[in-house]
């Protein structure tokens, strides 16, 4: 008997109630709120804010909450809200150089101008699960330190906090100071620049859209092609310049009024890199740059991104180009988790019509194989006749 | 009266078949000698790259030997183990590509492509790598202020004149060239082949030429071999077989060329 | 911090944290190494408690090694107190409760990344190099089969043409740092990204050094009194780096420096990066 498959919107309503149901999980076991993702998942909200192209831990939080953990399906979820948000004016370049620094690293040099900040980092941890952390109480006072969070209140109160370390750096500090032997930022004088929320890159791409395409790319996907080029598919040799993780305030100009005003802080961070290039006759060997920004504490992405927004000016550098990384159509078209997730799970929808067309074109394959195997001749060498060779002597 | 010349390279009753379809090689028999240019011609699929290709070490055949004279014996290419047949190739046999692209490493310099097999051979003199890339680059008619310059800029014509230098800065024993003027217009191919022919003489290598075209053969070859599906169907000196061929295939292909 | 709290006790885990069969996996690699200098031994990489690619292959090696009697030196840069140097070193106090110092002459294991101690080592130390990249074809050759091949029929000819390519562009070698060497004449190695300036003291070394590269799953040796040679042309000899100016400190001119900015201005200053040997030189008592 053939029943076809009806009835999918009744499926469609259970998978969903089957979906509440193990996002929360065992209701013993007390409902997470939010709030305790902002707080508590701090990373994970960074990441989703970074990819989502949208500062809001609040949302990102819930976003997490809603894809139970998903980073990926969070981060679409929080894009796919962006999208509806009326854009209402133009920030300043964020000045990073005003940042208030949380952590910032020079590795060209021991010691740089401004000085080493660790701060924050996972860098110099032994990874080796912690017992204590099972516990309900955090087992250290630390009310000493000032939290994450609390930075952008710092920020809007200007209140000069102790352990807020707000250096005035400059944006080209230790090796990036050194103007004789590092090629000069790039102007941003340069026009319009681009937007690739609401016009689509076009390729040749230019840097403006690259590094906006980096800043949402998927952290996998940037981190795989950096580490590709280290590894021998490219010729990258990197220097961190400088590393940065701390807040900026976010200026905005207000046309009608002509007043420039302060509208909050977001946490980001900034990887500058120089590579030494000796390709282009007409300029003297120097170091080139390479520049990633990213919001949240996300340092795996920062240096990502900058290492390909480097591998991706190959070709203005005159270096032959001949790795995935150094192509910026097989960099930008796929570094998308949004756009890569969709595809790839796109395999799981019903394809039953092309491939019953397939099967036929299968079997008209086989039925001509089956008919040239019978021919004579196939697989068997001929007896040849064979050539005399010259000259025996 | 000239004495005859050593035997270079002689191949027996070599055969190579890929996946189950018509052999691109049957027992294909011939010898060779120093100073002796060997044309193999057929149209595309006719077995004549497969065969290079064995000769060349870069596909094992299924049966038959490729023997090869080194300086005091006589070498049986493919029953020697990989490790030592690796160290006698890259000074005894060269492979001259059709595309330039292959046998080149484009983002390297011309005089660099021509000292790397020198280096390799255990070249370890600059001023005299050097020196040998300029001499080099003189005889294949590059101009030598092109030394520095990275061969992907050259012109189809110029990288295949880096190429054969590449290919005959370490003397080679014995050289084999896949359609050499294959992809380059007709004043380049003339030029090349000149170039080719008193390359050769110089020298004094044992060369085989594979082609497609008839002109080249003519040209180049002191000897020919024709070769159809796999099959060597006639043979002899260059004037006689492409003057007074006797297969009907070989007169096709002659006829062919005359009309072209 | 709280994550270095725990599994503070011997009991969790083995001495020098690596269980002993694995120690005796890496063991073996190593005496291949050994009697195969230069050649890379692949192994059964471990993941350990610090990320690859910053000292996991170094690590391995120097937990395959270490006993209770071993006295352990750890430097980054040359420097005894960067926080690699002193996080690899308090890994080690903790899991193996060995001793440790920051006086080349005392230690039985360095393990180093980047640099070799000015001193002299001794036939009773081993140096253990960290290594990202173990295969110094890798940057002309990526595919690792090709590679492999090269090795084994001897075949550096495309490393000869890096250092042409160098001289005809810029009139020298552009290597200054992870210099390949070809070890007792025999293999082409890469002797971990220190200066070339350290290169000379691989030559006929008295110390066994070792090579672990965790991430790439390699180990190379060079043993005691093994001949190591920087490639170079005979016309273009090898040569190190030179400081025009000496320590600021101590005042040594034979010593490796690192550049001290001072300001943003390009005021700067010259120090030794073997922070053991300037404290040496100054007559300072260094900690152990």
């Amino acid at each position: 008997m053939i029943t076809s498959i009806k009835g999918g919107e009744a499926a469609i309503a259970a998978s969903h109630r089957l979906l509440a149901k193990r996002r929360r999980g065992d209701p013993a076991i007390a409902n997470l709120s939010v709030g305790q993702i902002r707080e508590q998942l701090s990373l994970a909200v960074d990441r989703v804010m970074s990819e989502g192209s949208l500062y809001d831990p609040e949302l990102a939080a819930l976003a997490i909450k809603q894809a139970e953990g998903d980073l990926v399906e969070a981060i679409y979820l929080l894009r796919a809200f962006r999208t509806t948000l009326t854009r209402f004016g133009h920030a300043e370049p964020i000045d990073t150089a005003a940042m208030i620094v949380r952590r910032r690293i020079a590795t060209t040099h021991k010691d740089v101008p401004g000085g080493q900040l660790l701060g924050p980092t996972y860098d110099y941890t032994h990874r080796m699960l912690d017992i204590a952390l099972m516990g309900e109480a955090g087992h250290e006072n630390l009310s000493d330190l000032t939290g994450e969070r609390e930075a952008e209140d710092e920020l809007e109160n200007t209140a000069a906090d102790a352990d807020a370390v707000a250096s005035a750096l400059r944006r080209d500090c230790g090796v990036l100071a050194r103007t004789d032997l590092v090629e000069p930022a790039l102007s941003e004088a340069h026009g319009k620049v681009a937007d690739i929320t609401r016009a689509p890159v076009m390729f040749p791409s230019r840097r403006d859209e690259r590094l906006q395409s980096l800043a949402r790319g998927d952290e996998g996907f940037l981190m795989g092609l950096c580490y590709s080029t280290m590894r021998g598919y490219g010729r990258s040799h990197p220097f961190i310049a400088e590393l940065r993780y701390g807040d900026a305030t976010v200026v905005l100009t207000v046309p009608e009024l002509d007043i420039s005003v302060g509208i909050g802080a977001v946490r980001l961070t900034e990887c500058q890199t120089v590579h030494l290039t000796s390709r282009d006759d007409s300029v003297p060997p120097r170091y080139t740059r390479g520049y990633g920004l990213v919001l949240g504490h996300g340092e795996r992405k920062a240096i990502s991104m900058a290492m390909l927004d480097r591998t991706l000016r190959s070709a203005e550098l005159g270096e032959t180009v001949a790795y995935p990384a150094q192509d910026d159509e097989f960099v930008l078209s796929h570094c998308d988790s949004v756009a890569a997730s969709g595809l790839v799970q796109h395999l799981k929808l019903p394809h039953y019509v092309d491939f019953q067309a397939e099967l036929q074109l299968l079997s008209q394959m086989r039925a001509d194989y089956a008919k040239r195997r019978a021919e004579p001749g196939f697989k068997t060498a001929d007896p040849a006749t064979i050539t005399e060779t010259l000259g025996g002597d | 009266m000239k004495a005859r010349a050593r035997e270079i390279l002689r191949v027996e009753r070599l055969s190579k078949t890929f996946g189950g379809r018509v052999p691109a090689c049957s027992a294909v028999s011939f010898s060779l000698r120093q100073g002796e240019v060997l044309g193999i011609v057929g149209e595309s699929g006719s077995g004549k790259s497969t065969l290079l290709r064995c000769l060349a070490g870069r596909i094992q055949p299924d049966e038959g030997k490729v023997l090869i004279a080194s300086d005091d014996h006589i070498i049986d290419l493919w029953t020697m183990d990989e490790a030592s047949r690796e160290q006698f190739l890259p000074t005894t046999v060269s492979l001259i590509h059709q595309n330039p692209r292959d046998g080149l490493r484009l983002d390297i310099s011309a005089g660099g492509n021509i000292a790397e097999p020198l280096m390799a051979a255990g070249g370890r003199h600059y001023g005299s790598l050097r020196t040998t890339a300029l001499e080099w680059l003189q005889k294949v008619d590059i101009e030598k202020r092109r030394i520095d310059d990275l061969p992907e800029i050259f012109s189809g014509g110029m990288q295949q004149r880096l190429q054969i230098a590449r290919g005959l800065a370490t003397h080679p024993r014995l050289v084999l060239m896949d359609e050499p003027t294959g992809g380059l217009d007709v004043s380049v191919q003339a030029k090349l082949l000149d170039l080719l022919r008193s390359l050769v003489r110089e020298l004094g290598i044992a060369v085989v030429v594979v082609t497609h075209d008839i002109g080249v053969a003519r040209l180049l070859a002191d000897r020919l071999m024709v070769m159809q599906r796999g099959r060597v169907i006639e043979e002899g000196l260059t004037d006689q077989v492409l003057d007074d061929p006797h297969h009907a295939y070989t007169q096709l292909l002659v006829s062919s060329v005359l009309q072209g | 911090m709280g994550i270095d709290l725990a599994f503070d006790d011997h009991g969790v885990y083995s001495f020098a944290y690596l269980d002993e069969m694995t120690k005796r996996m890496i063991r073996r690699a190593i005496l291949k190494a050994v009697a195969v200098p230069g050649y890379q031994v692949p192994f059964g990489s471990r993941e350990m408690p610090l990320p690859p690619g910053w000292g996991t292959g170094g690590l391995q090696v120097t937990a395959s090694l270490l006993g209770r009697e071993d006295m352990l030196k750890v430097i980054d840069q040359g420097a005894d107190d960067t926080t690699n140097a002193i996080s690899i070193r308090r890994f080690f106090a903790r899991v193996a409760g060995v001793a440790t110092t920051e006086r080349t002459g005392e230690a039985t294991v360095i393990q180093t990344r980047h640099r070799i101690p000015e001193r002299a080592l001794t036939e009773d130390q081993i140096i253990v190099f960290q290594q990202p990249q173990p295969e110094p074809l890798r940057r002309f050759i990526p595919h690792e089969v090709v590679a492999r091949k090269l090795h084994a029929f001897a075949q550096y000819g495309v490393m000869y043409v890096r250092l042409y390519e160098d001289i005809s562009r810029l009139g020298h070698v552009a290597m200054s740092s992870d210099y390949p060497v070809i070890v007792n004449g025999r293999y082409l190695a890469s002797p971990s990204p220190i200066p070339k300036f350290d290169n000379p003291k691989l030559h006929r070394s008295r110390a066994l050094a070792l090579f672990g590269a965790g991430r790439e799953r390699r180990i190379h040796a060079i043993p005691p009194f093994t001949d190591v040679k920087s490639l170079d042309f005979v016309d273009h000899p090898f040569t190190v780096q030179h400081f025009e100016s000496c320590c600021s400190l101590c005042g040594a001119q034979d010593s490796y420096l690192d550049e001290i900015l001072l300001d943003d201005g390009g005021r700067r200053a010259f120090v030794c990066s073997d922070t053991a040997y300037c404290a040496e030189q100054r007559g300072e008592r260094t900690k152990s």
